[in-house]
């Protein structure tokens, strides 16, 4: 079984190294063709006028927020179950990223409320559980960087990612079991989408953008982890990045 | 092309504010989000060097 063997940080730090560029090509490319289609092809909404194109931004970031959490999530359970080091790593790799796309979230909800709603924010259900997703992501950041002994704080921080996940169905569904002032999902798996194609198409473009944009910084950032955790390995101490960097050092100390 | 020219796509029928507010912000946080990253890879780096000059230290 292959999934074991990139399980070990040794093994997964030059495959991260391999994928993470790819990633990025791919989401810079989609993220190009998202914009263009959203900002250039699309129509005005006919309700909403040129305010609606926020979506193209909005319900990206949105989805890949809670996403990203339920990624934290099942790293954690791999973790808590397998105790395998690298689970750990991949949840910390996560999390800035989380944090910042639910802070986008936010943002440009508001950015949208205030001229459809007339407001930048309501303690609205969905709006709300946004808000927890927020702060569930600076807790397991303010958390593990807390707990010296890695060991320990990636166990603690599991915990925070498993139990803080039953917050993502309540945001999803948060729509349809309270009276919200936020409108009900414009793409579901069960209905045909309520919106133009080409309007779907821009926004499917911009979410897969920063699907593999998350991925690949989650993969450049595990790989920062891994060095740091592994600094006393003698397999990352002989990697050529670190002895390349080693020399610049020496370089730069001698000078 | 939907847009007549430059100034009405910045003017964005009037949201500008809103729609390049909300654009710009994430622009520019997720450019931040990357400068961090990379800043956080050298720093990784020079833990290993640092970790490797104590170790070298400790043998000599």
């Amino acid at each position: 079984m292959k999934l074991f063997h990139y399980a070990a940080p040794q093994h997964f730090y030059p495959l991260a190294g391999r994928l993470w560029p790819w990633l990025a090509l791919l989401a810079t490319a989609l993220a190009l063709a998202g914009l263009w289609v959203g900002f250039m092809a699309a129509p005005s909404d006919a309700q909403q006028g040129q305010a609606y194109r926020i979506i193209y931004i909005h319900v990206p970031v949105s989805w890949m927020a809670m996403v990203i959490y339920l990624a934290m999530a099942f790293w954690s359970v791999l973790g808590l179950v397998f105790n395998t080091r690298l689970s750990g790593l991949m949840t910390r790799a996560l999390a800035p990223t989380g944090a910042l796309l639910a802070f986008l979230s936010l943002w440009t909800g508001a950015l949208w409320g205030k001229p459809m709603w007339g407001t930048y924010w309501v303690w609205d259900a969905r709006l709300t559980s946004m808000l927890i997703l927020l702060f569930l992501y600076l807790g397991y950041i303010a958390l593990t960087s807390a707990i010296e002994d890695p060991r320990r704080s990636d166990r603690a921080g599991a915990l925070v990612a498993v139990v803080g996940a039953v917050n993502v169905p309540i945001i999803y569904f948060s729509v349809k079991w309270w009276n919200t002032l936020h409108q009900g999902a414009s793409v579901s798996l069960t209905q045909s989408p309520r919106m133009a194609s080409i309007m779907l198409s821009g926004m499917l473009l911009m979410s897969l953008a920063v699907w593999l944009y998350a991925a690949a910084i989650a993969l450049w950032r595990v790989r920062s982890l891994i060095l740091a955790r592994d600094s006393q390995a003698a397999w990352v101490q002989q990697l050529p990045e670190v002895l390349a960097h080693r020399a610049q050092r020496a370089l730069r100390g001698a000078a | 092309m939907m847009w007549q020219s430059a100034s009405e796509f910045w003017a964005m029928g009037g949201y500008g504010v809103y729609v390049w507010g909300s654009m710009g912000v994430s622009a520019a946080l997720l450019a931040l989000e990357v400068w961090l990253a990379r800043m956080g890879r050298q720093q990784a780096l020079d833990e290993v060097c640092e970790a490797m000059d104590a170790s070298a230290g400790e043998a000599s």
